[in-house]
């Protein structure tokens, strides 16, 4: 069975400890300019929202790639890079309309969310169970796949 | 059912690879107009600069791939078009039957009427075979002219510094990529350049290309007309409309490109810079479609219709257009304009309606000393377009708020007073609504 990141964010504390894992995890750096996942501050609303990837159906990255180098692991459902064949074009940045694939510049390689290959370090890492990694038909992921549904306008079946 | 896909580039590929899919049964044949396996434009910069090997730009990389798939892969540049008979004739006398037909047959750049364009040493940046040549003779440290600073040209700008030539850009515009960026963001990069040791010349034209060797019957005058002496591998004489004589080892030409519907004639499909083509991506012609960089697709943020030459446009329309072929009926919702270009180090992207709308209105941030820069365009409460500059983080979100139509709300007060905060405002709208 697949599973994805749930995300909820009203038991989000903003320790940010989920970016720091996912830096050191992907990128043996605690930096989390470097984090694949990343927490939004709402100082007015006193929130935190943890955002990444949620591996969408539509694969726009994917899609978009003109090398090949974004494919889907079959044992997880991740869009995963792969740095081998990435040129470091960028398109997928613009294409992903969810803001979750970013370029590193040091690499020279795009980046985004790739579940750690099935033991996601950020889910690991959040004291408060604001990042889960539960079975994909979880209703808690509604939300954000309704809005996946907003913005997918590559097609409208008749 | 014998489905013929004719150009090899993305949308072909992606439209063959759909077909599969939706049909299995279904006969597929992809043609391709270069002696290559199916590759990427995109990706030959990184081929010219020596980070991929020239199979790298291949669009699919596992051996066999095609045939594993059932798709006949040939080679052929077609000449004509029966839609009556259902009939492609090639240049080399060879014809092919349909019973559905994809037209992806993508672009090739204009040689702008210049004397002396014919020359060796000149080439287009636009095929394999171009950048083959390119290499061999874009050697460190040589002279080069790259003619028109476009999004392709300040791509090829980029490979070409990067190997380390001497590089001046000819620009009959009056920035870089005016199609895509606006005056202050056009400037910033032309700024970016130069720091980097680029010469750029911008509102000038190339008259004419000449034979290095007149110059010693030029005498003293021929001199005076250089800023920089010849080299002895210099063979070309680039005359510009200043009057100014550059030297060139190498002559690189990215004046646009036109779409690929030449064969067109006479077959009654209906052309007007680009084929025409519906929300089904079906042309005037039964059992015709087109795709990618040769066909006016949707464009939902103009309502019109348009070509956005784009990998992300080229592989939605091939994969529309296919399942509409195979018998599915599903209606294309539209691409926006975009792009992102990096210009040594220097990353910048558009989206939509960057220039603006009628009535509507712009908030902009911008910081010369640090090249970041940050331009929204909206209507009423809603993003239309947007222009970066320096932002590598979330960009894709600008794709989203405007492909969404979202109403911003407060947040447009917000983003007023700080557009930085975009990726806050699509995060607020997406998550915590």
């Amino acid at each position: 069975m697949q599973r994805s990141l749930n995300i909820d964010p009203g038991k989000c504390t903003g320790c940010r400890q989920c970016e720091m894992a996912c830096s050191y995890e992907n990128e043996k750096v605690f930096n989390p300019s470097k984090s694949r996942i990343r927490v939004f501050t709402f100082d007015a609303e006193a929130r935190f929202v943890p955002y990444t990837c949620t591996q969408c159906a539509e694969a726009w990255c994917m899609r978009a790639c003109p090398v090949d180098a974004i494919r889907i692991n079959l044992g997880t459902g991740a869009k995963e890079i792969h740095n081998d064949v990435c040129v470091g074009c960028k398109v997928c940045t613009i294409a992903c309309p969810f803001g979750t694939v970013n370029y590193n510049a040091d690499t020279g390689k795009v980046m985004k969310c790739d579940l750690c290959e099935g033991d996601p370090a950020c889910a690991k890492a959040c004291p408060t169970a604001a990042i889960t990694y539960v079975d994909a038909n979880w209703t808690g992921l509604d939300k954000m796949r309704m809005w996946a549904a907003k913005t997918d306008s590559a097609m409208t079946a008749n | 059912m014998h489905y013929v896909v004719l150009g090899a580039g993305p949308a072909g590929v992606v439209a063959a690879e759909t077909l599969r899919t939706a049909d299995r049964a279904g006969t597929i044949t992809l043609v391709g107009g270069e002696p290559e396996p199916p590759y990427s434009r995109m990706a030959i910069p990184y081929f010219l600069t020596g980070k991929i090997p020239a199979e790298g730009t291949h669009l699919r990389k596992a051996p066999g791939y095609y045939d594993t798939l059932g798709i006949g892969f040939r080679q052929g540049t077609a000449e004509g078009l029966d839609t009556d008979a259902k009939r492609i004739a090639f240049a080399d006398g060879s014809h092919l039957h349909y019973d559905r037909l994809l037209i992806a047959t993508g672009a090739r750049p204009v040689r702008p009427p210049i004397a002396g364009l014919e020359r060796k040493a000149v080439h287009h940046c636009w095929t394999l075979e171009d950048a083959r040549n390119i290499v061999t003779l874009a050697e460190p440290g040589s002279h080069v002219v790259l003619m028109g600073a476009g999004f392709i040209g300040c791509i090829v700008l980029e490979a070409l510094a990067m190997r380390g030539v001497n590089l001046t850009v000819v620009e009959m515009g009056d920035r870089m990529v005016p199609r895509m960026m606006n005056p202050t963001a056009g400037t910033m990069i032309r700024k970016w350049c130069e720091t980097k040791g680029v010469r750029v010349l911008t509102s000038t034209r190339i008259k004419s290309l000449q034979s290095v060797a007149a110059e010693k019957s030029r005498g003293i005058f021929g001199f005076l007309r250089r800023k920089e002496a010849p080299r002895d591998s210099d063979t070309i004489d680039v005359e510009l409309d200043t009057g100014e004589m550059l030297a060139a080892h190498l002559v690189v030409v990215c004046a646009g490109v036109k779409p690929n519907t030449d064969f067109l004639e006479g077959s009654g499909i209906r052309t007007d810079g680009g084929i025409l083509v519906d929300r089904y991506m079906r042309t005037s012609a039964n059992d015709v479609y087109a795709a990618g960089d040769v066909a006016r697709g949707y464009d939902f943020s103009t309502k019109g219709h348009d070509v956005h030459a784009i990998q992300p446009t080229a592989s939605e329309h091939g994969r529309i257009a296919a399942l509409n072929m195979a018998g599915h009926n599903v209606q294309y919702n539209g691409s926006l304009q975009m792009n992102v270009l990096d210009t040594l180090g220097l990353i910048s992207s558009s989206f939509g309606l960057w220039d603006g709308v009628e009535g509507g209105e712009a908030v902009e941030v911008v910081d010369h000393d640090a090249y970041r820069y940050l331009c929204l365009q909206f209507k009423d409460d809603v993003l239309v377009g947007g222009t970066a500059i320096g932002m590598t983080q979330h960009i894709g979100c600008l794709r989203g708020l405007i492909q969404a139509g979202t109403r911003l709300g407060p947040w447009k007060e917000r983003l007023r007073r700080d557009p930085m905060r975009i990726m806050d405002a699509y995060v607020a709208h997406s998550q915590m609504a």
